[in-house]
């Protein structure tokens, strides 16, 4: 075979790709390579046009197809399914295969089926949806006969008649069709508008009978105003709307395939076979429900091209275009950057804007951001490198815009604001102008906007430096500095002898500065008098907190000046530790220990907790109550909290999830044992008895974790029905509106709970329906349940 | 049934340097094994004044930190502007590498790399001084890694030197 000669480069000018005219001898294992990257790259920056690229490639792919077919189906299958933003492209490099090898496109349909079949099985829901659409735009390049796409579509839509199966089935199904019209409405109207228009019909009526009990869970602002969170669903279906009745025209999408209109339609079509939705499994896992984030209108892109209408399918396109950038790239960040800021008709849109709300639509995402967190602020500070001029003034408004909507917003997204703006922040010397925000000094400091303020401010020390604080607020802002994260010593000096711990302080703290062993430590100990037992009573021990307390503050004292000092403490006490927190009181004292010395020093405290459970002196429950505590209501609202709880909740999570792992391994490990035909001998019946133990052992270990993890959740739902049933009471007796900032804060930690571990708690819904969320409960509280509830229905 | 395109997996953040411990007990073979495997990342560039709090902050962003072990100068025993970051996850010190390295601490733009694993002995400076080798050797001032090197600073005795 020839392959013509040609040369693309793409963005950096780097993998120059040449194919030459003569043929080399390279290894079979290199052409495929070079297909690859040909077939990736086509599309990119380029000296040539897209057209020229293209016709160039599929001659290129012709000439190969004798040896390289299955290699090439393959490559434009994954690209169909990876590479969503480049679709229109792909589509038309596969007409122009199909219009010179048509039995060629045929196969590449059946595959395209064939792998469709394959991403809903193994509910890769998402890429499903990028194939159908890639299907559907085969229909405007003359590789599929419209009305099969048509009965395709009829097929997914009658999905919802089905009956007893979730809501977020028949979504799915509704929201793969509606979401190919922007590409393929025009054409399919045109042949077939009767199907079209009954369809829509059937879409409209299961619209309107959908429950949407979950939207207000997984809204970012509960006011409408200036944008309403809309229900994903509901905001496409108004955008299709306005599409049918601007006649289908849709001017955004980029179709190369309109430059090859003559040849294409020479091409012979194929027919969809028909295809049958796979029926409902019960551990489908079909994608969330989600809510449309808007920020920005036209009226916000001060000058240059207007923005696109919150209903207009145009911007449909862009926010999904943009999305699957920073999906395909999200690791590389130079190159995502790149790729958002190259997003091919930017000239016609305020592409900042755009990109700025696709991203913070991405962070405040509601259970979760589809990426890790730190990987927005990253991008963004890329960004804002490679548009220096433009970026950054966005990103300054919309910042200035989220702070200014602070009173509306779920809790769970100002968390992430928070830490998203310190970080930003401290790569940019702190510079912002504060003073622009002196409007948050004029409320009370429990109100969102200083609340927000102070957090910030905290999170930034961490990043620094007490004083750099000091330094970059104005004065007027000193009620919201953190304080100076100092160790608070309760035996500090002589003002504290009179304190019934004081002497024993000073004999600890000398025993373990001169490296006493822990026997004489704790014989030194019993010294401390116990403020809960009667002199004269005799009925052996009951706990001693000042015991917990003289050992710890004296030994966290010591060991103040740094995490691995403290760190290192608590290992080489850790015997000590382990005695006095034997107890369920014990345990909740050395946390309520840890609190009174560094309670200027949130971090620290976190930090000390994580370590304390990680080594077994206390366990999840114990923090979880002791957050919980009376002793802890004035700080209930401050997000270290819970940083902490959700960071406990993680590590339960985690150390359950090992142990059936380790479960898992044995018994994959006697299946293969078993496995093995030969004739047993007294050795491998041996390890086959020891294996069948260790497995009895591991499954009494699980069930025992299990039995912890549904313990902890129990606690935590139960504290929060106590302290909110409190409130709404109190409420009403009192006649007084039960929507405080406590209370928002509070109902909203209850949700954050269910959202950040739907996963987990999914197991445990039977046990929480019929001991906690019951019909007796404030309907208030029983909403974030049937609200959560409603997310999988 | 599809392939998966190497020109679309492309991670580039998170592939090893060129560097290579020369201290390293083990062939460049092993060494390279350990590196693909490590939870553990060298971090440097760091202000001598950097804390371990502010590293444990930034670096908890990308995952949970099992331990950060300050750069020691091997005289003085005073930060000498590195540390090690040992993650509990290889994921945790991967996304570091992504979205961490090469953004600001302290000001200053921190540089990470994957390392073999920490052993005792490591948290100290190499350079004849006791801080780092580069630092020997820089001929700029940089007032928060002891002003001018080493080197440098011998041939501007009049010069006040910042002590920590």
């Amino acid at each position: 075979t020839h392959l013509k000669k040609y040369i693309y480069k793409n963005n950096n000018g780097l993998n120059k790709c040449q194919a030459h005219k003569r043929r080399r001898t390279s290894e079979p294992i290199e052409i495929e390579d070079r297909l690859e990257s040909l077939i990736c790259r086509v599309g990119e920056k380029s000296t040539s046009s897209l057209e020229s690229n293209l016709e160039g490639l599929a001659g290129v792919l012709e000439a190969d197809l004798p040896n390289y077919k299955n290699k090439i189906l393959r490559i434009l299958c994954s690209v169909a399914r990876l590479l969503p933003e480049k679709l229109t492209v792909y589509t038309t490099l596969v007409g122009l295969l199909n219009a010179r090898n048509y039995n060629f496109g045929g196969e590449f349909v059946e595959a395209m089926i064939r792998q469709l079949k394959e991403t809903l099985k193994n509910n890769l829901y998402n890429e499903a949806v990028y194939l159908v659409r890639f299907l559907s735009d085969l229909v405007n390049c003359h590789v599929i006969a419209a009305p099969s796409m048509v009965a395709m579509f009829e097929n997914f839509v009658s999905v919802t008649q089905e009956e007893d199966v979730p809501q977020v089935r028949s979504d799915w199904f509704v929201y793969v069709v509606l979401s190919c019209l922007p590409w393929v409405g025009k054409e399919l109207y045109e042949k077939k508008d009767v199907e079209i228009d009954r369809l829509l019909s059937q879409i409209e009526g299961y619209l309107k009978g959908r429950v949407k009990t979950h939207v207000p869970m997984l809204q970012v602002w509960t006011a409408e105003k200036p944008h309403p969170q809309e229900e994903y669903l509901d905001c496409l279906w108004a955008q299709i709307q306005k599409l049918k009745k601007d006649r289908w025209q849709e001017r955004h999408i980029l179709r190369p395939y309109i430059a090859f209109d003559s040849v294409l339609c020479e091409a012979l079509q194929h027919n969809l076979p028909p295809f049958t939705p796979p029926g409902h499994m019960p551990d489908a896992q079909y994608p969330m429900p989600r809510v449309v984030f808007r920020m920005f209108d036209y009226t916000d892109a001060p000058e240059g091209p207007v923005m696109p209408g919150s209903h207009s399918v145009e911007r449909f396109v862009i926010e999904e275009n943009l999305h699957c950038i920073i999906m395909t790239h999200w690791k590389e960040r130079k190159t995502c950057a790149a790729q958002l800021l190259s997003y091919p008709g930017k000239n016609k849109i305020p592409l900042n804007y755009h990109i700025v709300e696709v991203i913070f639509g991405e962070l405040f995402q509601l259970p979760v951001p589809p990426h890790i967190d730190v990987m927005y602020t990253t991008l963004l500070i890329e960004l804002c490198k490679l548009q220096p001029g433009s970026l950054p003034q966005v990103l300054a408004q919309a910042t200035e815009m989220l702070y200014m909507r602070l009173d509306t917003m779920n809790t769970t997204c100002i968390d992430r604001l928070i830490n998203w703006f310190a970080h930003h922040l401290s790569n940019f010397q702190f510079r912002w102008s504060w003073d622009d925000w002196s409007d948050c000094l004029t409320v009370d400091l429990d109100k969102p906007k200083p609340k927000f303020v102070k957090e910030v401010l905290e999170k930034c020390m961490r990043l620094s430096y007490h004083q750099r604080i000091v330094d970059i607020v104005p004065p007027t802002f000193s009620a919201l500095i953190p304080a100076e994260p100092v160790f608070i010593y309760k035996y500090e000096d002589e003002s504290a002898s009179s304190l019934p711990g004081y002497p024993v302080s000073i004999a600890v703290g000398n025993a373990i500065k001169n490296r006493a062993s822990n026997e004489e430590i704790l014989t030194a100990l019993k010294d401390v008098p116990n403020p809960n037992q009667e002199d004269d009573d005799d009925e052996g021990e009951t706990f001693n907190p000042l015991r917990v307390d003289v050992f710890l503050q004296t030994l966290l004292h010591l060991a103040a000046k740094s995490f691995s000092h403290s760190f290192s403490a608590l290992g080489k006490f850790h015997e000590i530790l382990k005695n006095l927190t034997e107890s369920d009181e014990g345990k909740l004292h050395i946390l309520k220990v840890v609190y009174d010395v560094w309670r200027n020093h949130p971090q620290m405290i976190a930090v000390l907790v994580d370590k304390m459970i990680r080594t077994q002196i206390v366990d999840c429950a114990a923090v979880a109550n002791w957050l919980f505590s009376q002793d802890m209501a004035h700080e209930f609202t401050r997000l270290f909290i819970w940083e902490i709880l959700h960071s406990t909740i993680r590590k339960m999570d985690k150390h359950v999830q090992k142990i059936q792992q380790e479960l898992e391994e044995a018994k994959d490990k006697l299946e293969k044992q078993h496995g093995d035909d030969e004739d047993m001998d007294k050795a491998s019946e041996d390890e086959e008895g020891q294996l069948e133990e260790q497995i009895e052992r591991l499954q009494e270990k699980v069930e025992s974790a299990q039995s912890e993890q549904k313990n902890l959740f129990l606690v935590i739902f139960q504290r929060f029905i106590m302290l909110l049933t409190e409130h709404l009471v109190r409420c009403e007796t009192g006649s007084v509106d039960i929507s405080t900032p406590w209370y928002k804060n509070c109902i909203e930690r209850l949700q954050q709970i269910f959202l950040m571990h739907h996963v987990t708690i999914q197991q445990y819904m039977g046990t929480l329906e019929n001991l906690l969320f019951t019909a007796e409960l404030d309907p208030h509280i029983l909403a974030v349940y049937q609200q959560f509830c409603a997310l999988q229905l | 049934m599809s392939a998966k395109l190497s020109a679309l997996t492309s991670d580039s953040y998170i592939d090893i340097s060129q560097y290579r411990d020369q201290h390293f007990k083990g062939n460049r073979y092993e060494q390279e094994k350990l590196l693909k495997q490590s939870h553990t990342l060298y971090v440097g560039n760091l202000s001598f004044y950097t804390t371990e709090e502010q590293v444990h902050e930034l670096f908890s962003k990308s995952g949970d930190v099992k331990r950060i072990i300050i750069g020691l100068d091997k005289v003085k025993k005073t930060a000498c502007g590195f540390c090690f970051v040992e993650y509990y996850t290889r994921l945790g010190a991967e996304n570091a590498m992504r979205f961490i390295n090469g953004t600001r601490l302290d000001d200053r733009i921190i540089r990470t790399d994957w390392d073999a694993g920490f052993k005792e002995g490591r948290q100290y400076g190499r350079g004849k001084s006791g801080g780092q080798v580069r630092d020997e050797y820089r001929q700029d001032y940089d007032p928060a890694r002891g002003g001018y090197g080493k080197l440098a600073s011998q041939h501007r005795p009049t010069e006040a030197r910042n002590t920590f």
